[in-house]
């Protein structure tokens, strides 16, 4: 266990320690991405607690399928990266290459769902500014934050999907060793993704479907 | 710090590792529809509280299971959860403030706004 | 007192032989600065740009105190005026203070205090460093096509809606410096977790070690919340999304309170880290322990924990509830405690000590008059009815002055002067640098003093015009701007020069205890030949618990012993 062979680093002196570095250096910066993401959150119900009936409204305006769809593919997503974890771990030669092949198969999916709706959302002319189709005063600012939180979501999906690409490239052209603590880091990063977006979901797609 | 404190005992096997991780799946894809179909059942305000209760038991789901948060490593464990103490200073004193705020000063109060009644010395009533 | 105390403790000079093998020489050629991965040489990195800024910083200072030399508005215009005192607040707060310490003497000698060979991730230190340089590069472009007039706070609706300026480059770049810095601290809190020496318990770290670790704590867990609420004002600016607007039923204190929730902690990332160099260089030029080792800690964990709950008392007259106002008023006293035991154990760890005055002692001893000051006017500040008073008055300004540039930097230059035979491996010239420490203080006092008794009659902060009779205050704070610059670039003068002329320096000049001590000066690229070990606390400047002699200078032990 000892001998980290070629996917040992500076300053480390054993693979197990670097290992155990990784996971806490990415979970310190899960923590700042969990209050960034945590901030504008408690920015959306801080607004929402002044607009509760006009954020109900502008909410059910959203589209529930792309969403609940996009809830289920990420979710999957999380499902196949976590499998890839393990496998890369056990050295699982082609579990891994199929878990990580698919976890970005899911991720390219779910960005493509949401740019057609994000295209629905734009015919139907949800966007603040003139010509915003709800009076209700207070539903543009849900608007907003749908425009501002969603993009910023998939701008970490993007991060996600680029550093997943890049270590199953660097692992297929055998630059890197499946035995890499990286693929457990980056796994770490790709569920946090998935947390935020189950936050998102019955911020964004949920409210206020009860009322007629 | 114990010898499997960092996923040494991690299952090793394609077997092993599906029959760790497809029933998380599963039970996550189930509460994610349920919360989907709770949201059209009127419960007036509880409906935004029991889709919260169900993203929370989500959360903790992808943390323990797949974020290896289950591992018995004290530093992992600070570490997956110190952010819930500093988000609910956030929450805490942000809401300290919107909840009692004067009238004069809500955002709400702007004419043609929907108004939130407002209880004794501006306070809101809840 | 024994004619011991008085007697200096001199620097021991080492033979001028050739240097033994070490970081600076390790490798040549600019590429191999540009590329490397020490974070020794790293930090060498951070001080030039940090250099940089803080030269930029101090202009925008300087054209202000030209401004108010007279009550009319004559050097510039008003709008430029505010663009002058928007970029020092920017490059201060962000480009100068955040990183100060920790990313220059921290990033050197976190590792080498805790015996590491390195920080935990090496490569991420350097990319925070391009990164930082990126975002600086940045914001000398916001300020080259005009500049950016909303004040350091961007308060919206004003930098969302009306502002004529660069605000979303600004913002940009503070959302990336910010990346930054959270690069630096999670690097930090993994190294202190994971890379100390054997026998290095966390009751036996340096107090500078401990300082560091909490501000990366605070670092990490404030900055993204920053980054949220610039990102919504990029958002509302940029694309039009309304999200503080006013006109739609947004809120506009909601920016402040994420705006404070970082920027308040901000200012305890600034301070914290002055406390870890203060208390090794009080320990060592009084040839004491420090008092109460276990309760500094605690004071500093306290600090940096509820640093993140007083922010409200920015808000007092916004509008905020009065409920809310007391709440955080209440805090802010509450944080008062921990500052203080730090203050008084200093004070101990000085009594019955042989203490010397040499420059670093003689910065560090400023550094505790002037934080006291700034720290009980904050009490002040804290108190709701004297805050609506003197709100947005030089009051405010004078007391955050007296924490960050009497507090920070004065503990900025003392590090720098007790660490620099460590870094470079050459002595300043001691007789300079107590004359800098000297005119520091005074430049100091002389300028911002002035600036408690204008605020207190009423002088309103961010005018470059005013009624004449404030005159007399601006004029007397302008000329100690003159002397607090001559006091700020004299050690770039001597210091440079020591770089080539100055006498060798030995392992440990100081007769101090760090492990940063054992090692050669300047140290070897991987930091220890033989790498320590550890069975004792920190400060063992004398056997514990015995009285100090009077007789006799205390007898002094490193920390470390070799494998």
């Amino acid at each position: 266990m000892n001998s980290g062979g070629e996917a040992l680093r500076e300053p480390w002196e054993s693979l197990r320690r670097q290992r155990e570095a990784a996971g806490f250096g990415m979970w310190l910066f899960l923590n700042s991405e969990a209050l960034l993401f945590g901030a504008l959150i408690a920015a959306f119900f801080a607004t929402r607690f002044y607009h509760p009936q006009a954020f109900e409204a502008a909410g059910k305006e959203a589209e529930i399928v792309y969403g609940t769809v996009n809830t289920l593919v990420l979710l999957t997503s999380s499902l196949t990266m976590a499998v890839a974890s393990f496998a890369t771990r056990a050295e699982l030669r082609r579990v891994s290459f199929w878990s990580l092949g698919l976890t970005l198969a899911l991720g390219l999916v779910f960005l493509g769902l949401k740019i057609m709706e994000w295209r629905s959302d734009l015919e139907k002319g949800m966007v603040p500014g003139p010509g915003f189709p709800m009076e209700q005063p207070g539903a543009v600012l849900f608007w907003g934050f749908y425009w501002a939180l969603t993009p910023l979501h998939a701008l970490h999906l993007i991060g996600g999907l680029s550093t997943v690409g890049f270590l199953t490239w660097q692992a297929a052209r055998g630059a890197r060793p499946l035995r890499s603590p990286a693929f457990e880091a980056a796994g770490l990063y790709w569920h946090l993704i998935d947390v935020v977006w189950i936050f998102l979901y019955p911020l964004i797609y949920l409210q206020g479907r009860a009322s007629s | 710090m114990s010898r499997h404190s960092l996923g040494e005992g991690d299952p090793k096997t394609l077997g092993a590792i599906l029959w760790r991780t497809v029933p998380v799946w599963a039970a996550l894809i189930a509460l994610a529809l349920a919360s989907c179909a709770l949201a059209y059942v009127p419960m007036g305000g509880f409906n935004m509280a029991a889709s919260l209760a169900i993203a929370a038991a989500k959360m903790v789901m992808v943390g323990v299971f797949f974020m290896h948060l289950r591992r018995p490593d004290p530093l992992l464990r600070l570490s997956g959860g110190a952010w819930l103490l500093w988000i609910s200073f956030l929450l805490a004193l942000v809401f300290a403030d919107q909840a009692t705020r004067a009238p004069i000063s809500q955002p709400a109060r702007t004419e043609g706004v929907t108004q939130r009644p407002t209880g004794p010395a501006g306070m809101p009533s809840f | 007192m024994s004619d011991l105390a008085a007697r200096r403790v001199r620097p021991a000079e080492a033979p001028a032989e050739p240097w033994h093998d070490n970081y600076l020489t390790a490798e040549q050629g600019i590429l191999s600065w540009l590329t490397t991965t020490d974070h020794k040489r790293i930090a060498l990195l951070y001080m030039a740009s940090l250099l940089a800024f803080f030269i930029i910083g101090g202009f925008a200072a300087v054209m202000m105190r030209l401004e108010l030399f007279t009550p009319a508005q004559d050097v510039m215009t008003a709008d430029a005026y505010n663009r002058m005192f928007t970029l020092h607040g920017t490059v201060m707060v962000w480009f100068f203070l955040v990183p100060s310490i920790p990313n220059t003497l921290g990033n050197f000698l976190l590792p080498l205090m805790i015996g590491a060979r390195d920080l935990a991730f090496p490569r991420v230190n350097l990319a925070s460093w391009y990164l930082f340089n990126g975002a600086g590069l940045l914001l000398l472009l916001s300020l080259l096509l005009g500049g950016v007039d909303t004040g350091w706070t961007f308060y919206t609706p004003f930098s969302t809606m009306f502002s004529n300026g660069y605000v979303l480059l600004a913002a940009l770049a503070v959302v990336l410096v910010g990346f930054s810095s959270i690069m630096t601290g999670l690097n930090f809190i993994a190294t202190v977790h994971l890379l100390r020496a054997p026998g290095m318990y966390w009751f036996r770290l340096p107090l500078l070690v401990w300082a560091i670790y909490a501000t990366s704590i605070v670092i990490v867990l404030a900055t993204p919340v920053l980054t949220a609420s610039l990102l919504l004002i990029v958002a509302e600016r940029g694309f039009g999304l309304p999200v503080f607007d006013p006109a739609h039923g947004g809120d506009p204190l909601l920016f402040q309170h994420l705006f404070w929730f970082y920027s308040h902690p901000a200012v305890y990332i600034m301070i914290l880290p002055s406390f870890g160099v203060i208390s090794e260089i009080v320990t060592c030029f009084a040839r004491r322990r420090i008092f109460g080792y276990t309760f500094m800690i605690y004071a500093i964990l306290w600090i940096a924990v509820i640093g993140f709950l007083v922010w409200g008392h920015h808000m007092f007259v916004s509008g905020q509830s009065l409920f809310a106002s007391l709440v955080f008023s209440f805090l802010s006293f509450v944080i008062a405690v921990p500052s203080a035991i730090k203050v008084f154990n200093w004070s101990f760890t000085l009594y019955r000590g042989q203490i010397t005055f040499e420059a670093p002692m003689l910065y560090a001893l400023g550094f505790i008059g002037l934080f006291t000051l700034g720290g009980l006017t904050g009490l002040f500040l804290a108190s709701v009815p004297i805050d609506i008073h003197v709100t947005d008055t030089y009051f405010v300004v004078a007391h955050f002055h007296f924490i960050m540039v009497g507090g920070a930097v004065t503990a900025l230059y003392g590090g720098l002067s007790f660490w620099w035979p460590k870094i470079t491996g050459r002595l300043y010239p001691e007789g300079w640098a107590r004359f800098a420490a000297v005119l520091m203080f005074f430049g100091f006092i002389f300028t911002f003093f002035p600036m408690f008794i204008m605020g207190y009659a009423g002088m309103p902060r961010r005018y470059g015009a005013y009624p004449p009779e404030f005159q007399i205050w601006h004029v007397m704070s302008s000329s100690g701007a003159v002397l607090l610059a001559a006091a700020y670039l004299l050690p770039m003068g001597y210091l440079t020069l020591s770089l080539f002329r100055g006498a060798r320096a030995t392992d440990d000049p100081w007769a101090a205890t760090g492990l940063e001590w054992r090692t050669s000066s300047p140290p070897p690229r991987h930091n220890f030949r033989r790498m320590p070990v550890v069975d004792e606390g920190p400060y063992l400047y004398h056997p514990e618990s015995e009285g100090p002699h009077h007789t006799e200078r205390e007898p002094h032990e490193n920390q470390g012993r070799g494998a």
